[in-house]
């Protein structure tokens, strides 16, 4: 448990260093990023594990099994698909830049 | 220190490097230079969380659920991955915008389940899953918002996937979605003061509702917009859930993605001169009066004639756009742009900002076919260029290239920033059939005097062009 006040210091904290890291990001970028974002909130799985952990009735346990399939899906997919992507950008440059 | 305090440090210190990982990832991510190392990063920092989360305290429970809830654990965990790394891996790289989507909205629906299953046991056994007043609030807000974009991403997933017609429109429609809006928001007020399971699974099944009610009418063309604000969107949701759960992992990753997808939201919208609730509240295309009467009539060429005119071009252009990413012909276009450079010709490639269905999309199809970074130019530096190029090709570009933005103030894309093809002394626009673009809007620069229209998919008519360059050598060499 986490007091409402420290909450709201980490909310602003982390909400200006998403801001500050992407503020200057060339639009070559912009796929790629929103993907890789796209995997950072797979961190969900994390809660949803605690959340299938703490069950305790068949109704949350299906509820928790959900939320893990869901989270696990999002982290899995989310890497694959924005590992792919830089992938390409690596190559590219080797050939071009330079 | 008693083991259980000791297990308590350790998986508390793994939230907190996976939280410094994640951040450093991303930041390295917005460089071009760092980008491949930045994944890898965040990877790790997932990888460490998860592991770490099976000796959580309220994982390694030591009660009689444990081995069943563990199990459930392990396949959910072991089904949904093998299946999403799979499917990953085997997707085009044409198809990668529905992917995200699709991801984006498993995630969402994962913060909405957290939030339900919080709401639930608080409902049921007080005793045991009691919530604060704050706990709760952030429970409802975090579950609404990961609803939405729960429902709200698979309803962009068929749309991309072409399971869906592009648009679904009523009258009176915005109405209606203010209406399920409103009950949501209702319902989960109701939450704070009054736990029940009865509303909680009201609140869900319209939350729900209210995203797949939200999407139905927002056409193609914003599609980016609308895939980055749901990101935006989880990212919060997890944040918010997470502070349910006091997990500060949660909390920080959620919140640094929230804050980073609703700049990039911005920044797309902006590149479209829309503003973000334009996208949502207002039916695209069917804004605006009747659109201005184009005179003149679409002019066809033969592959011949085109290549006749690249061959004698100095200074060729080509612009991209979301049909080339369905014909695939990424490859077959840099092909024929090597060929033109072969001949002393400058190629270039110019990409509008929100060409195709996600920003940068057109980027990471001409890196897969191989084009060196210095040939693609962003709209910016590109426009002012068009009036010293001979031929300016368009392939499966449509409204970004639309006149009609800059003169037609009764267009809805009126304002909207295009490149300046028209200013080229040739244009071919490279084009399958004769339809409107995804915005429905008629295309003026297809009837300029300048512009021939090639009928062929992207590929086809590669091909045929590179045929027609190499059948010019030879015959020109007798």
């Amino acid at each position: 448990m986490i007091s409402g006040e420290i909450a709201l210091y980490l909310f602003m904290l982390a909400a200006f260093t998403g801001h500050e890291i992407i503020s200057r990001v060339p639009v070559i970028l912009h796929t790629p990023l929103m993907s890789g974002s796209n995997f950072v909130h797979g961190i969900v799985l994390v809660g949803a594990m605690i959340a299938l952990g703490e069950a305790t009735t068949v109704t949350q346990q299906v509820i928790g099994f959900i939320g893990v399939f869901l989270g696990a899906g999002n982290a899995a997919g989310g890497y694959v698909v924005t590992e792919r992507m830089l992938e390409m950008f690596k190559s590219s440059k080797k050939e071009g830049a330079k | 220190m008693d083991k259980a305090t000791l297990l308590y440090y350790a998986v508390q210190a793994s939230y907190f490097a996976a939280a410094v990982l994640f951040i450093l990832g991303i930041k390295r991510m917005s460089s071009p230079v760092t980008a491949r190392s930045g994944i890898q990063w965040a990877g790790i920092g997932m990888l460490v969380a998860t592991i770490a989360t099976f000796l959580h305290g309220k994982v390694l429970t030591h009660n009689e659920h444990m081995m069943t809830n563990l199990l459930l654990m392990v396949l959910g965990i072991g089904i949904s991955s093998a299946f999403a790394w799979i499917s990953g891996k085997k997707v085009a790289m044409t198809d990668m915008p529905q992917m995200v989507a699709l991801y984006n909205g498993m995630g969402g629906g994962s913060a909405a389940a957290i939030g339900a299953s919080a709401l639930i046991g608080a409902a049921t056994h007080p005793e045991h899953h009691a919530l604060t007043a704050a706990q709760t609030t952030l429970a409802v807000i975090g579950a609404l918002i990961g609803s939405i974009s729960f429902t709200g991403s698979l309803i962009a997933f068929a749309k991309l996937q072409g399971w869906m017609d592009k648009t679904f429109r009523f009258s009176g429609q915005q109405a209606v979605n203010g209406l399920f809006f409103l009950s949501a928001v209702g319902l989960g007020a109701a939450l704070v003061f009054q736990l029940d399971t009865t509303i909680v699974i009201a609140f869900f099944a319209v939350s729900l509702l209210f995203g797949v009610l939200m999407t139905l009418p927002i056409g193609g063309a914003d599609m980016p917009v609308v895939i980055s604000l749901y990101n935006a969107f989880t990212g919060l949701a997890v944040a918010f859930e997470g502070y349910v759960q006091g997990n500060v992992a949660l909390i920080i990753a959620g919140t640094v993605v929230g804050a980073a997808g609703t700049l990039l939201t911005r920044l797309m919208a902006k590149a479209m001169n829309r503003s973000i609730s334009n996208v949502l509240f207002s039916n695209f295309g069917s804004s605006g009066g009747p659109a201005t009467e184009i005179a003149g009539s679409m002019k066809p060429i033969e592959a011949g004639d085109a290549a006749s005119l690249l061959y004698m071009a100095e200074k060729v252009i080509i612009v991209p756009g979301y049909g080339m990413a369905v014909a695939q012909a990424q490859h077959k276009i840099w092909e024929l742009s090597q060929q033109l450079i072969k001949r002393d010709k400058t190629v270039k490639f110019a990409i509008h900002p929100v060409a195709g269905r996600m920003p940068g999309h057109m980027n990471v199809l001409l890196a897969e076919a191989g084009v060196p970074y210095d040939l693609i130019a962003d709209m910016d530096d590109i426009n002012p260029e068009f009036g010293t190029c001979d031929v300016a090709i368009v392939i499966g570009a449509n409204d970004v290239v639309n006149p009609v933005a800059k003169t037609d103030k009764s267009s809805p894309i009126y304002g909207m920033p295009i490149l300046d093809v028209i200013n080229a002394r040739q244009v071919i626009v490279i084009k399958r059939g004769k339809g409107a673009g995804f915005a429905g809007i008629e295309n003026a620069l297809f009837y300029a005097d300048n512009c021939r229209m090639l009928y062929a998919d992207g590929q086809e008519a590669a091909n045929r062009l590179i045929a027609e360059l190499k059948g010019i050598d030879s015959g020109g060499g007798h």
